[in-house]
């Protein structure tokens, strides 16, 4: 699990990609309150190989990662 | 062939023909769009600065502003969030303003004059990456300036609310700003259709997410080249303007409001690059992430008023290049723009995250 909520970009993506490349996880959930890291998680994310689904909760945005 | 961004690529566009626009309606060449030297331009016309050659209200900053804040709204992006280092991005925004001011001019403006064949802006263009690259050294190694919270709705109304302020004033009430009889500051397009343009493009900046420093950042972090393309399609428009217009010029000297100081030039751009990545966009992003509600951006803004304050009132800011001299930037810009980059430096080390944190995630 990713919480970047509360941080603009490119701090979000930075932390996935950090995420990414340690574990190289099959599945990761992001936390992100700005619509921005929603956009720029979801293109690193497809390029690096992932299916990404968005679900809004409230103000705050829950990103699924999967291999 | 990685999928291109359409929006991003029309945004461009249009801030491309808009700059072009401004410049045939009365802005100085060069400069349809400056975000440094508008805010400066508008820091000297509110009595912060007694530069007499640049002061005026730019309505193009009230615009942009604006343009951003009424997009969010209908797009339901508008949130009033802050508290993420405020007097960090305070200063960072100040030194920003004082590396933009020795370059003349801010990235948005870089890339204008590049499209004008002013060779001294690709001098600026190599500091501009170079600083860019260091900031990404930083946020890569985890550099944060921590999260912002969501807050009450005047903490995110507070710079919409001013350029609203501004302009009721500012038609209402001239006379209570300054405004230069000679020099930039008397160059300017009319008021309304500045505004209305800049309008078009703060919606526009702010669906795209256009940043100057956001494409080369993106590129270098990610690979990811969305944001390069307004960058590029900004530098063609403007290329072909020029062109059509016959005001392509290439070389360093005789450039519009320009100087060939080529070590202050990359230095002071430099400082512009690495201070930008630290805020998280150039001076047009926090310009627009202000209208969607961003405190933090809002006192970015205000750092970068400030910033253009000190750099008139102490002589900071480059000197363009007139037939008689040849400009350039003067000690006391120069010890401002090293004091900058150090600055910037101790404020990238000391918002790394601490050993036991790093070691622990």
């Amino acid at each position: 699990m990713v919480d970047a909520r509360g941080l603009v970009c490119p701090m979000p993506v930075a932390m996935v990609q950090k995420e990414v490349k340690k574990n190289a996880p099959a599945e990761l959930t992001v936390l992100v309150d700005d619509k921005c890291a929603v956009e720029n998680i979801s293109r690193f994310a497809s390029n690096a190989g992932y299916e990404v689904s968005v679900e809004k909760e409230g103000t705050d945005y829950r990103l699924t990662l999967k291999k | 062939m990685k999928k291109v961004n359409w929006l991003v690529v029309i945004a461009g566009a249009i801030v491309g023909i808009a700059a072009v626009l401004l410049t045939v309606l009365g802005n100085p060449k060069n400069m349809g769009f400056c975000i440094a030297c508008f805010l400066r331009d508008i820091a000297g016309a509110c009595k912060l600065h007694g530069a007499t050659v640049v002061q005026y209200v730019r309505p193009e900053i009230i615009g942009l502003v604006l343009g951003s804040c009424i997009m969010a709204l209908i797009t339901g992006e508008w949130r009033s969030k802050g508290g993420s280092s405020p007097a960090t991005r305070f200063v960072l925004g100040a030194f920003v303003m004082i590396g933009a001011l020795a370059f003349l001019g801010c990235p948005l403006r870089m890339v204008i004059r590049l499209g004008g064949g002013d060779l001294n802006a690709l001098v600026g263009l190599i500091g501009f990456t170079i600083g860019i690259f260091i900031g990404v050294q930083f946020t890569k190694r985890g550099f944060s300036l921590k999260r912002n919270y969501t807050l009450a709705v005047t903490e995110g109304s507070v710079l919409p609310a001013l350029m609203i302020g501004l302009l009721i004033l500012v038609i209402a009430v001239p006379s209570l700003f300054n405004s230069s009889e000679k020099g930039p500051g008397t160059m300017h397009a009319n008021m309304f259709i500045a505004l209305g343009i800049a309008l078009i493009v703060g919606a526009l900046a702010q669906r795209s997410r256009l940043c100057m420093v956001g494409g080369i950042r993106d590129g270098m972090m990610f690979g990811d080249f969305k944001l390069l393309y307004g960058f590029v399609a900004i530098f063609l428009v403007v290329l072909i303007g020029n062109l059509a217009l016959g005001s392509f010029k290439l070389g360093f000297s005789g450039q519009p409001v320009a100087h060939s100081d080529h070590v202050w030039n990359l230095l002071g751009m430099l400082l512009v690059g690495w201070g930008s990545v630290l805020l998280g966009g150039c001076p047009l992003r926090q310009l627009i992430l202000a209208g969607e509600g961003n405190g933090d951006s809002a006192i970015a803004v205000l750092g970068m008023i400030a910033g253009a304050a000190f750099a008139h009132n102490f002589g900071l800011a480059g000197a363009a290049a007139t037939a008689e001299a040849a400009g350039g930037v003067g000690t006391n810009g120069r010890i401002a723009v090293i004091l900058g980059i150090a600055v910037v430096l101790v404020i990238s080390l000391a918002n790394m995250p601490k050993k036991e944190a790093a070691k622990a995630e």
